[in-house]
């Protein structure tokens, strides 16, 4: 079955100074597929999204999204093409309200005729945002702020979302519900990569996974042909 | 007593100058970091600009803050755009040292240009008062000062609170990688940023040379003002610009009514130093 191939990364190497984060990485990631990278901490998952969206350039190697190269691009000109980064840590703007977060991520261009229907879908889909809409976003709960910071990301009306660790510091029933609503997400035609150190949820929710290494892929597969032997002994480099 | 009343409307009508003088100053910290030390010349030289203007076309010099506010919106916007967004970066020396190089320039530009010769913008309104009870009045251009501090800062404040690029700049302030990924164009907004906090200069500039002489090297004379309204108001506070510009200009006009015109500068350093000894972020510092 012939997919479209939504976002193809070959051979990338990816530099810190004299440090090297990323070897030869390839990964690729069907159009309205869940794809998930696993990996330890260090193991170069959040590099691998960074340098997607913009915010590193790579020493070798490149990235395409719908065939176009977007390797070396400024992030604003990776938003632009349809591709939105959940950044680590969920960076929500401090001093700018719920309603503030959510406005500026419909900043480009093309996402502001459809402003006021986006931020409708992401009421509905996170209500609690509706809610807090006016408070200020460093006040909201870190399970709020994670919503906070995947509604920012839907207002650009992405075609492709990258998600980094938004599991991280919240509780089990928290990390259900928002996993919950990525699926609606997904099936809405919107392409998922999720990157978590957490493997048991990933795997459940995704249809390919790649796991890291130290900066190299050193399995990948569908997670129900993959065994959980297979997965542990690649994640823990055995 | 009855003295005392005019300088205390001097002052609350001056304070609203100092905001204007120091908003731009203090917009560009909270946005950037960045500490402008040719802010004040900027403004000289949007003094300047209006006095050409209004020499060359005969019109008042409040008419032509319409010219003078686009150009400085043009010059914030290159100077930052090509020059100061160069050296951002996680030191404050190279934006110090660059704009203090600027302001050596800008003064010995406006030196060899106009001389060293004192100018003021002359206008009808110069020597109007408006009477208020017996000895009291309102000298017009003050009051001018004031209104248009006033007008200055609400626009702002509207500005920043409302607008896409207002709150876009506010975004890149708080986070500058987060505000990438929304699409925000960083260095090109700083530029933006810029531009407006020369706006607000070049119509400080303008109220400047309406209401006291100016020579090239008047800038600095200023910039100490700015800092002075900043220090006592607050870094990054709209709010702490009026306060403290309202505060450092009754502080001078205080010490000098009851200590000598000798005085007026001295007085309004004290109170800046009991503030930054008792509140160093200021009244209403954020940062």
């Amino acid at each position: 079955m012939a997919e479209t191939v939504a976002l193809q990364v070959s051979g990338l190497d990816v530099h810190y100074k004299d440090f090297q984060a990323l070897w030869d990485v390839s990964v690729q990631v069907a159009h309205g597929r869940v794809v998930s990278i696993i990996g330890a901490n260090g193991a170069g998952k959040s590099t691998l999204l960074n340098t997607t969206s913009g915010l590193f350039t790579p020493t070798r190697g490149t990235i395409e999204f719908h065939g176009n190269r977007i390797d070396g691009q400024p992030p604003h000109e990776t938003v632009a093409r349809g591709i939105s980064l959940v950044p680590e840590g969920r960076r929500v703007f401090p001093r700018l309200t719920v309603y503030e977060n959510l406005f500026i991520g419909s900043y480009t261009p093309q996402s502001r005729p459809g402003r006021e229907q986006a931020l409708a879908t992401i009421y509905e889909l996170f209500p609690v945002l509706k809610d807090r809409r006016d408070q200020m976003a460093d006040t909201l709960s870190g399970g709020e702020q994670q919503m906070l910071a995947i509604g920012r990301a839907l207002m650009s009306e992405p075609k492709l979302i990258l998600c980094d660790e938004i599991s991280l510091g919240l509780a089990p029933v928290i990390i259900a519900g928002i996993y919950k609503r990525l699926k609606q997400i997904n099936t809405e035609g919107i392409t998922i990569v999720l990157v978590e150190q957490d493997i048991t949820r990933s795997l459940k929710a995704a249809d390919y996974t790649y796991i890291l290494l130290e900066g190299k892929v050193v399995l990948e597969g569908q997670p129900g042909v993959l065994t959980e032997e297979q997965v542990k002994k690649a994640y823990f480099g055995i | 007593m009855q003295d005392i009343l005019q300088p205390i409307l001097n002052g609350i009508l001056l304070g609203g100058l100092y905001a204007v003088i120091a908003i731009g100053l203090s917009t560009m910290f909270g946005i950037v970091k960045l500490v402008n030390l040719a802010h004040g010349d900027l403004m000289i030289l949007s003094s300047y600009l209006s006095l050409v203007l209004a020499s060359s076309t005969g019109l008042s010099p409040y008419w032509t803050i319409l010219a003078v506010v686009p150009v400085m919106y043009f010059v914030g916007f290159f100077v930052q755009g090509l020059l100061l967004n160069r050296v951002l970066g996680k030191e404050m020396e190279p934006p110090l040292l660059v704009t203090f190089g600027l302001s050596i320039i800008l003064q010995n530009l406006l030196l060899l240009i106009f001389t060293p010769d004192a100018r003021s913008l002359m206008s009808s309104l110069t020597l109007k008062t408006i009477p208020v009870t017996g000895s009291l009045n309102i000298p017009v251009v003050y009051l001018v000062d004031f209104l248009a501090g006033l007008a200055v800062i609400f626009c702002l404040y509207y500005f920043f609170q409302k607008s896409y690029l207002g709150r876009a700049i506010r975004a890149a302030s708080d986070d500058e990688s987060a505000a990438q990924l929304m699409g925000i164009n960083t260095k090109n907004i700083y530029a933006k940023a810029m531009g407006i906090a020369m706006m607000t200069a070049g119509i400080a500039g303008v109220l400047i040379g309406t209401t006291f002489t100016f020579y090239p090297h008047t800038g600095p004379q200023y910039l100490i003002v700015a800092f002075g309204v900043i220090v006592i108001g607050g870094f990054g506070s709209m709010k702490g610009c009026f306060v403290g510009g309202f505060i450092l200009a009754m502080a001078q006009l205080m010490g000098s009514h009851f200590l000598g015109p000798g005085y007026q500068l001295l007085s309004g350093y004290v109170v800046l130093l009991i503030v930054l000894a008792l509140r160093p972020q200021g009244i209403f510092g954020t940062v």
